[in-house]
Formats: C-alpha cells, structure tokens, sequence
C-alpha cells in the first residue's frame, strides 16, 4: 500500500502527469454526471475539480482560465442533459451569491476585524431597491414615473444596489465605528433587526415595502430582448459578478488599504500610531463589503421574483459568518470554499438525507421521527461547525497566507535606489 | 393625548416592571461573565430558555405523578425553580468549561470567543427544539397555568384620572422572587468570601491569582451563579407569560444585554436598575407609540426602540449611566 502511495506520489509530482491526472479526473465526473444525471455525487464531484485545481502546480493564468472553461462550459453543458438541470443551476447561482456575500463579509470579519452580525441587512436593503422599482409597488408612493421599470435597467440596478447598500453601510459605520471592539458584534446585531423589523412593517402610514405581504411579481431582467427568468441564465449573471467580486477583492488585498485593514485588526492603537486614518479605513471595509452585498441582493430579488423580510433574518446573517469561519478568516480561496460547502450542505446534502430517511422509514417500517430529520437540524449542524472551528481550527479549511516578500530581493533593490539616489546628489554637487 | 398616557400608565407600570424585573436578573449574567471575561456571553439567553424548559419539564412530570394536587402551588413551584436553577447553574459550568475554557488557555482572540459562543446558543435551540418537538410533537409549549387569580388594582376610585390596572398574582411572585435573588445576590458578591474573590478577579486576574485565588474556580462559581439565576428566571417567564418556544431567548437576551450596558456593564446594581428602566420604557412604548405618533407606528417597533437605546447609550455614553470610563492604555 504505501509503495502505491510512494508510486502515485512521484507519479503526481510531475507537471505533465498532473495535467493529465487532472483532465481524467474532469473527464471522468463528468462521464458519471452524463450517464447518471440525477445523482446529486456526480455533480459535487465534478464541482470538486475546481477545488483540486486551486492545489495544482500550474500557473495562475492558466488556472484561471481553466476554472472559467469548467464552471462557465463544462459543468453547464453536462448538466443540462439532466431533468434536474434546473436544479443544478439554482444551486450555481446560490453559491455565487453566497460567495460574493461571503467575500464581503470576509473583508469586514477576516481583514479588518470587525464582527459583524447583521450582515444581511445590505442584502436585504440591495434586494428591496430593486424589487420596489421592478414592480408595481413604486407606484404606490411615487408621485412620477411609470413602474414598473423594464427589466433592461436589472443592469444598472446592479449598481445601484451595490450603492446604496454601501451607503447605508457607511450610515451603520458612522456611529457604530466609536464603539470598542466587542460591543459592534451586538450593535451591529441590532442594526440587522432594525432593518428588517422596518421592511417588515413599512407599510403604513406610506407603503414603502408592502409590509409582511412582501413584493411580488417582480419583472425579470432582460439581456438585449431576451428576458432571463431561469436559473440557468442567472447563473451566468451570479458568475459574472463573483468574478468580478474575486479580482477585486485579490487587487484590494494587498493593496494599501487591504494592508491598513490588516494592521487595524491586529492592533489597532498600533496602527493608528502609525498613521493610519481609522474610521476612514474601517468605513471603507464596510462599504466595499456591503456593496457586494448589495450587488447580489439585486440578483436574489430578480431570481426569486418576490421578496419579504424573512429572508432576512439573523440566522442567514450568521450562515454568512459560518462560511467565513468554516473557510478561514481572511482567505480568499478559503470563504469561497466555505460558502461553498455551507450552500451545498443546506441545499443539497441536507435534503437528500432527509428524502434518504423518510424513504428508509416507509420502505423498512424504521420509526424515524420527523423532529430528527437534517434539515430541521441546521441551527445544530452550524452551531457545531462554529464551535469546532473556533476552537479547533481558528485558521480554518483554507489557512490564508500572507504574500511572501523576498528580503533579499528587496534589500538589493533599495541598495541600488540608494546609490542612484547618490550619484545624483554628488552630481548636482560637482556642477 | 397626555391625559390618556396618564390614564393607562399604572397598567404600564406594572407590566412594565414585571418584564423589567426579569432583564434585570438575566442582565445579571452577562455582567458578572462580562466583569470577569471581558466576553459577550451570547449563549446566555438562551441558557434563560433552556431554565423555562427544564421548569416546564419538572412541571409536567410533577403534574403527571399527582403533586400539584397533594401540595399547595407555592411548594410546587419553589421546587420547580430550584431544580432548573441548579441545572441550568451546571449548564453554564459545562459551556465555560468546553467553549471558553480552551481558548482562554490559548490565549485566542476576544473575536473567536464571542462566534463559539454563538455557536453554543446554536447548539442549545435546536437541542431544546428537538426533545421538545420529540416529546410534544410541537417546539411550542404552553405551560399548566399556575398562580392566575386576577387581582384588580381600584386607583381609578382614588385618584380619577388613572384608569384601573389588573394583574395575576404570578406578577407579585415575579417580583417577589426576583427581589430576593436580586438581595442575596448583592449580598453575596459584597459580604461573602466567594464575592470578594470574584470581585479581586474582576478587577485583575493575574494580581488575584497571585493572592492564593483559584481564578478558574471563581470563573466556574460566576458562571454557576449567573446561569443559575437566568434559568430560574426562564421559570418565571414560563410562569408569567405561559407559552415558551425554543427561540425566546435570542431576543430577551439582547435586550438584556442592553439593559446591563445601560447599567454600566460590570455593574451589578447598574444591571438591575437598566433592567428595570429598559422594562418599563419597553411598554410605555408598546402601550403610547401608536398614539403618539398618531397610528404610524405601532407596538411593532418596540423592539426597534430598545436597539436604539443600546446604540445610543454606546456612542453616547458607552461606559453606562453608573460605570467608570475605562481607558484604554497600550
């Protein structure tokens, strides 16, 4: 056995074999996906791939590029022989969603330190202002224009919402930012239940957001005529944004405010001893996180065509931060995986097993109460998940790495800035 | 306008402070964790809810085997809320030990500390909601109704422009139990042994333990007791309000932890009088907010109105109205 492993260890080692190990392994999933195209396994298998590509040995481009070809080509192609295919995609789409939200929250959790709690606020306030101008509900309350709008403006609606989720942000940030540390967890907890008690009840005396009614039949986008009302077209959309969401957060990482947010999470008194504007930095990782936030909250009210504050709620605010800590704090790579994994679990896994076990419970006569089934078991399921990694694995399933600086490199180079710097002084002091 | 503020404010008072008194006794838990820690105890309301259950239970079962009828009401009931004091006193003990203990030891991050214990709350609703949806077939439980002879206050006879007020008289129990727990408590942390070491570690853990004071074991205590009180008080709840739910805890929590921020967090009489403020300005609100604002909004932003308080009492004053200011120093 451990000859084998040696064997397949040098095997791997390769660059050549790996890219060969890794096309077998895509095109084997995605073989089980065509032949068995209900089985959910083949499907998360073939979404894995992405995952070994993160640890190959290639370079980043090409990486790149062969992650847009699987998830952009091959996964939908597959998938689209199936009946369930629908299905499959509404799942892309959520897990684009959740992505970008949870790169928000990573920015605000993982590099500036700040919990926090009510999250889905900006979700909630980037949803509602597109779903209050897409349906007749605008008309309620505004004296001009005609409502609903047509779904061509769905495009700048994406940035719309991505501002005014970023507004309110620097809104909550204003006052929230003077208070210490810990304290924010809960004020920004209440902040999130304020903002969906008031969609929940802003329906008198003006109708703002029709209330617990909630809106209904919002207009669907439309690309240049053709209107996008299925889970396969959003999924485009969502993977469009979350790319744009990846590169700017990696440009923003090692930027220099991704760098000041960094030194105000590991010490704060610190950092402003060195010069670094505070509030500004730390209002700055709230709007940038909640405009993500925003941005996908048009996308969810586009796709589910109705909105309503239950969607809102503190438990998905911390499903949020279960993805974040479950991937690792401040890695990219990592919140991405643990939203992933978090979606997946919720929306596939868990409601599998549940089928799984009812199925068993009438096919063999095993008594299996209903209080037992999984999918009532997500607060439990979390819960754990939280405890384990907090103490456990505080780094998470993917450790974020700082960028590597080569001392030596850098040291030759402000020698030779030195002696230029020199050559001109003596210059000037020769003429 | 004003003269019917005036008229329903007895009726105010009294539903204002029943449901002040029971903030003020789970405020207390998160003051004492947070007098010593430093860390937001989140699982702590519902520790409150899992006291209101575990009541609930002893209840039953004393219900089942025939007590209630073979001993008076009052007997019944002290048993019942020692039982669930004491267990949840335990409950508390265990979530330090397994959650707080180890990062403590590891000298983690405040941050890390504050998600296991959301975990931890996580982790205790859906364990209640599952024995209870086992058991009951439904998380909802309504509890045997005790204590509900109506009493009515006659002020309106005395002083006219009152309206008369009424109450059951599980609202003098309410009251009557938190004082006493609320009395042994300040006697306790001033007089006793036990109260000075906690008080000693309160002020600096590591000088305490220089002085032969078993820091860990004065954590445990704290938590013991704190718990202890919030599980007794979810037995008043159940007792007051007669249904409890698995997620009842989350929001009293938060406004408990509201109430003792507004007390001066670290405070012990702090928590008890903002439990009672926040109480009272609660139902004032539920009871005149439609009218003051002339039906634009009604009792469903009482809620609203206690996070406001807390964020403003944060920026405004976030060392509370009886705390000192901390400075912090580098």
């Amino acid at each position: 056995m451990t000859i084998l492993s040696a064997l397949f260890d040098k095997f791997a080692q390769s660059k050549k074999n790996q890219v060969i190990l890794f096309i077998a392994y895509v095109v084997l999933t995605g073989l089980g996906l065509f032949l068995l195209p209900d089985s959910t396994i083949a499907f998360l298998l073939l979404l894995f791939s992405i995952l070994i590509l993160y640890y190959l040995k290639f370079n980043l481009r090409v990486k790149w590029v062969t992650g847009i070809v699987i998830l952009a080509i091959i996964v939908p192609f597959i998938a689209s022989h199936s009946d369930s295919y629908q299905t499959y995609m509404e799942v892309g789409t959520l897990v684009g969603i959740y992505c970008a939200m949870a790169l928000g929250l990573n920015i605000v959790v993982g590099f500036a330190g700040l919990l926090d709690l009510g999250f889905i606020a900006f979700f909630a306030v980037g949803a509602y202002s597109y779903a209050i101008f897409a349906s007749g509900q605008a008309a309620k309350f505004m004296p001009f224009g005609h409502y609903p709008l047509p779904g061509g403006t769905f495009w700048i609606f994406i940035i719309i919402g991505a501002l005014v989720a970023s507004l309110f942000g620097i809104l909550l940030g204003i006052p929230v930012l003077r208070v210490r540390g810990d304290y924010l967890a809960i004020v920004t907890l209440g902040f999130g239940e304020i903002i969906r008690i008031l969609l929940n009840n802003m329906d008198h005396p003006l109708n703002i957001t029709n209330g617990s009614m909630g809106i209904a039949s919002i207009k669907p986008p439309n690309f240049f005529g053709i209107t996008i009302g299925n889970s396969s077209q959003f999924y485009y959309i969502a993977l469009g944004i979350f790319l744009v969401v990846i590169y700017v957060v990696r440009k923003l990482e090692d930027s220099k405010l991704g760098r000041s947010w960094k030194a105000v999470r590991d010490n704060e008194i610190a950092a402003q001893a060195m010069g670094i504007p505070l509030v500004k930095t730390k209002l700055a990782a709230f709007a940038i996180g909640a405009s993500f936030s925003g941005m996908m909250g048009v996308v969810f009210a586009a796709k589910q065509m109705f909105v309503d504050a239950t969607s809102f709620t503190y438990l998905e605010s911390t499903m949020v931060l279960v993805m974040v800590i479950l991937g690792g704090m401040g890695s990219v790579p990592g919140v991405i995986l643990g939203a992933a994994v978090v979606i997946i679990l919720r929306t596939q896994v868990l409601t599998n097993i549940s089928d799984w076990l009812s199925q068993m419970s009438t096919d063999y006569g095993i008594e299996i109460p209903a209080a037992l089934s999984p999918e009532k078991m997500q607060l439990l399921i979390f819960g754990l998940l939280l405890i384990i990694f907090a103490l456990y694995r505080t780094q998470g399933l993917i450790p974020h790495k700082n960028r590597k600086v080569d001392v030596e490199l850098l040291k030759k180079e402000s020698a030779a800035a030195a002696l230029d710097r020199e050559k001109v002084t003596s210059g000037g002091a020769d003429s | 306008m004003l003269a019917q503020i005036i008229q329903n404010l007895p009726q105010v008072l009294i539903d204002g402070l029943t449901l002040g008194v029971v903030y003020a006794v789970v405020a207390i838990g998160y003051t004492m964790v947070y007098g010593i820690l430093e860390l937001i105890n989140f699982a702590h309301g519902d520790v409150f809810m899992t006291g209101a259950f575990i009541g609930a239970t002893v209840l039953f079962l004393m219900l089942g085997m025939g007590f209630l009828a073979a001993m008076p009401a009052l007997i019944v009931f002290l048993i019942v809320i020692v039982v669930a004091g004491i267990a949840t006193g335990l409950l508390g003990v265990g979530i330090e030990r397994v959650a707080y203990r180890p990062l403590r030891r590891k000298n983690a991050p405040k941050l890390i500390a504050l998600i296991t214990s959301i975990g931890i709350s996580f982790v205790l609703e859906d364990a209640v909601r599952f024995i209870a949806e086992l058991k009951t077939g439904n998380y909802i439980v309504t509890a045997p109704s005790m204590f509900n002879h109506k009493f009515t206050l006659d002020i309106h006879h005395i002083m006219p422009f009152f309206d008369n007020a009424t109450f059951q008289s599980s609202f003098l129990l309410v009251l009557a139990v938190t004082i006493v727990m609320l009395v042994s408590l300040d006697l306790f942390v001033n007089k006793t042994k036990w109260g000075m070491a906690m008080r000693a570690v309160a002020q600096d853990r590591d000088t305490a333990s220089l002085m032969t004071i078993n820091v860990n074991r004065v954590i445990s205590v704290t938590f013991f007791i704190g718990s202890a009180l919030g599980g007794a008080t979810g037995v008043l709840f159940m007792i007051q309000y007669g249904t409890i739910d698995p997620y009842i805890g989350f929001i009293l929590g938060i406004k408990a932890f509201t109430a003792a921020v507004l007390g001066g967090i670290g405070n012990i009489r702090g928590a008890m009088f903002g439990g009672i403020m926040l109480g009272l300005l609660e139902m004032f609100a539920a009871a005149n907010l439609s009218l003051i604002t002339h039906g634009a909004m009604g009792a469903e932003y009482k809620d609203v109105f206690a996070f406001i308080i807390l964020i403003l009492v944060l920026i405004f004053k976030p060392e509370g109205l009886f705390g000192k200011a901390v400075v912090e120093k580098v």
